[in-house]
């Protein structure tokens, strides 16, 4: 090759050049993630209505339900009491929303300019649990924000912990949408399946009522229902900030048992984490089928 | 060349291995057998045109080039690489603009080669500079902050051409990149095609319902329920139709559509109020024409096979059919009316 001909063409040899495997599966990580962000940071009737349901259930159901159901509160309110539950809420909703772009980029063709580059499937899926982690805490810290309407200090170290919890349930909720979403190739059919699921899964998981003393068949779901494991652990740190009778403490935060059994917060938080990682693994190895 | 890895070291730009080379691809989809057993060798630097009706199968022998779809027998090379054994390799020596768009609509035209540029893990210092060069080439640097739902069809084609070529591949695929523009967008496009081709000795390989446009490439292949039905330069596949086009204007066509088949047993049709037939030599045919047919003739014209004449005489369909039904199904996909976020 003569001298002129190599350097005419080395800029297209610079742009070809590729990194290490390792470090390019982290910048696609990072860049499915940013997109995520992006993605939400310009849809703001998104933002405007992942804000309003849950305000909603917090400020209606709790003021509504609180003339009727105030004794068996122990003095205190169902606003309060509905409040971990909410902060679990929020994130479900934004989770499995991000979760649903999945389908959609399928639906407008953008997941396949992400199958063609050469990059692991794998990263394409965490990248995307990832942003959905972020973008449903970020959510959560509008509900966060609320503490003070509803009689939660404003304690930096509470602020952390719920995050840190959001944070997990977000990111396994998120791997579950995006296990889904791996094998649903219609919206419609996604929101189908998720309607049916979430909202069952969000009664069912103690956000609105303690897990103690529930009849046998609904304790039973309560215990199968993953989400449980999610709200748990935040209502146990919200509580833990709140004056209350040991009477109120042990009928409104009474935890969770497995027979006999109390589980710890950290047992509870890796129940969440072992079916986010199992779920996550499950959605890898759909991805890593060839799209024909 | 030996400090570059990637890409630079499994194929040298103007060295010997072939673009793409197959060898009995075939793909069947359950009963469906989408390709069958296709032989293909494109050069490096060549423009490859793939022709053929809907449904004939270009999709998805793109799609097998370029590791979507698993061959179900046979084998391909692109860029020297095994498309099933080494698909990292071949993915990072390609670029792809698919048949539907798959732009981010709520992203920057900037934005969406950005993302591309992380996703191939391009050099950090090559992105910003990269990014310039190829929206100046489509004309979309002024646009560069807008959002990409905001733009025209046109606009949104010529920004998956800027960001297939991105990480500058050795071989771009285009598959229909032109469908459904109109003749002003669809020149502007290939005029980017070209430069871009001059400039970094692209191979391009795409497929079209235009003929004008197969004009352009060096060599074509068309492609009809699955198999390779005629393949060589755009020249040489008008010369194997054979027979000239000749369009002659009497004081009475009727009577010379009936000469014409009396005297030298020629079928000829009344077109755009033209007698026309074909035949073989049309040039030294014109003479006898005149010494035989026996009635006046005003005006007569030759024309040359096209490759539409060549679609026809291999497919048995024009390739307007399958033009008009492919723009259809354009405008029936949303994404294109910008809709999506
Ligand atoms: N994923 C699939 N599953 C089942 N059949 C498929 C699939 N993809 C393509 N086919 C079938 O394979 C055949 C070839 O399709 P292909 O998309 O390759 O055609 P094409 O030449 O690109 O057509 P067009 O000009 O309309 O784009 C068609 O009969 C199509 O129905
Ligand atoms: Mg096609």
């Amino acid at each position: 090759m003569t001298q002129a001909a190599s350097e005419a063409r080395l800029p297209v040899e610079a742009t070809r050049r590729v990194e290490r495997r390792f470090a390019s599966d982290l910048r696609a990580i990072r860049i499915v993630w940013y997109r995520e962000l992006a993605r939400f940071a310009q849809d703001r009737t998104r933002i405007v209505a992942q804000v309003v349901q849950p305000v909603l259930f917090l400020f209606v159901l709790g003021a509504g339900l609180n003339t009727i159901a105030s004794q068996g509160a122990h003095g205190v309110s169902l606003k309060t009491f509905f409040y971990p539950g909410i902060l679990g809420m929020s994130v479900m909703f934004t989770a499995i929303f991000s979760a649903a772009s999945i389908v959609w980029d399928r639906e407008f063709g953008f997941l396949r300019e992400m199958m063609v580059a050469p990059v692991r499937r794998g990263s394409i899926v965490v990248g995307k649990c990832l942003g959905g982690a972020t973008v449903a805490a970020v959510q959560g810290l509008v509900i966060v924000a609320m503490a003070g309407f509803v009689n939660v200090p404003y304690n930096p170290i509470l602020i952390l912990e719920i995050v840190l919890l959001q944070l997990v349930l977000a990111f396994t909720l998120t791997a579950f949408g995006v296990m889904v979403a791996a094998r649903l190739k219609q919206m419609t059919a996604f929101m189908t399946l998720t309607q049916m699921l979430v909202m069952p899964l969000f009664f069912i998981s103690g956000a609105l009522f303690p897990a103690s003393g529930l009849p046998g068949w609904l304790e039973v779901l309560n215990r199968i229902d993953p989400l449980t494991y999610g709200i748990d652990p935040i209502r146990r740190v919200v509580f833990s900030y709140l004056n209350l009778s040991p009477a109120a403490r042990s009928a409104l935060d009474p935890g969770l048992t497995w027979g006999s059994w109390h589980l710890s917060i950290l047992v509870e938080v890796l129940v969440v984490l072992v079916l986010g990682v199992a779920m996550l693994t499950v959605a890898f190895v759909e991805f890593n089928r060839n799209e024909s | 060349m030996e400090e570059l890895d990637g890409v630079g070291a499994a194929v040298e730009v103007g060295s010997s291995v072939a673009a793409i080379s197959v060898r009995g691809l075939t793909k069947t989809f359950g009963t469906v057998e989408a390709v069958r057993s296709i032989d293909l060798d494109v050069n490096q630097g060549e423009t490859f045109g793939f022709l053929g009706p809907n449904g004939a199968g270009k999709s998805t022998t793109i799609g097998m080039l370029c590791t979507l779809v698993t061959p179900t027998s046979g084998s391909a090379r692109v860029a020297g690489l095994d498309v099933v054994r080494d698909r990292d390799g071949v993915r990072r020596s390609i670029g792809l603009v698919f048949q539907d768009p798959t732009l981010d609509g709520y992203l920057s035209a900037e934005m969406n080669l950005r993302l591309h540029a992380e996703l191939y893990g391009m050099p950090r210092n090559r992105v910003a500079p990269r990014i310039q060069e190829m929206l100046e080439m489509v004309g979309l640097w002024d646009r560069r902050k807008s959002r990409v739902n905001t733009f025209s069809g046109g606009m949104k084609r010529r920004l998956e051409i800027a960001r297939g070529l991105m990480h500058s591949p050795v071989v771009l695929f285009l598959d229909e990149p032109t469908v459904g523009l109109d003749p002003q967008t669809r020149a502007s496009i290939w005029a980017y095609i070209k430069d871009l081709q001059q400039r970094e000795r692209t191979t391009i390989f795409m497929t079209t319902h235009y003929m004008d446009e197969a004009e352009f490439c060096d060599r074509i292949a068309i492609m009809d329920q699955g198999t390779i039905v005629a393949h060589g330069t755009p020249d040489g596949l008008k010369s194997e139709v054979g027979k000239d086009r000749v369009q002659i204007t009497t004081g009475d066509d009727a009577v010379a559509v009936e000469k014409l088949q009396a005297v030298f047993g020629i079928e000829a049709k009344i077109v755009e109020e033209k007698v026309t037939f074909s035949v073989a030599g049309g040039e030294s045919f014109v003479p006898r024409l005149f010494s035989d047919l026996g009635i006046s003739i005003s005006s007569v014209s030759v024309a040359k096979p096209t490759l539409d004449d060549v679609f026809m005489l291999h497919t048995g369909t024009t390739i307007r059919d399958a033009e008009a039904t492919a723009t259809e199904r354009l405008r029936a996909n949303p994404m294109w009316q910008g809709r999506g976020r």
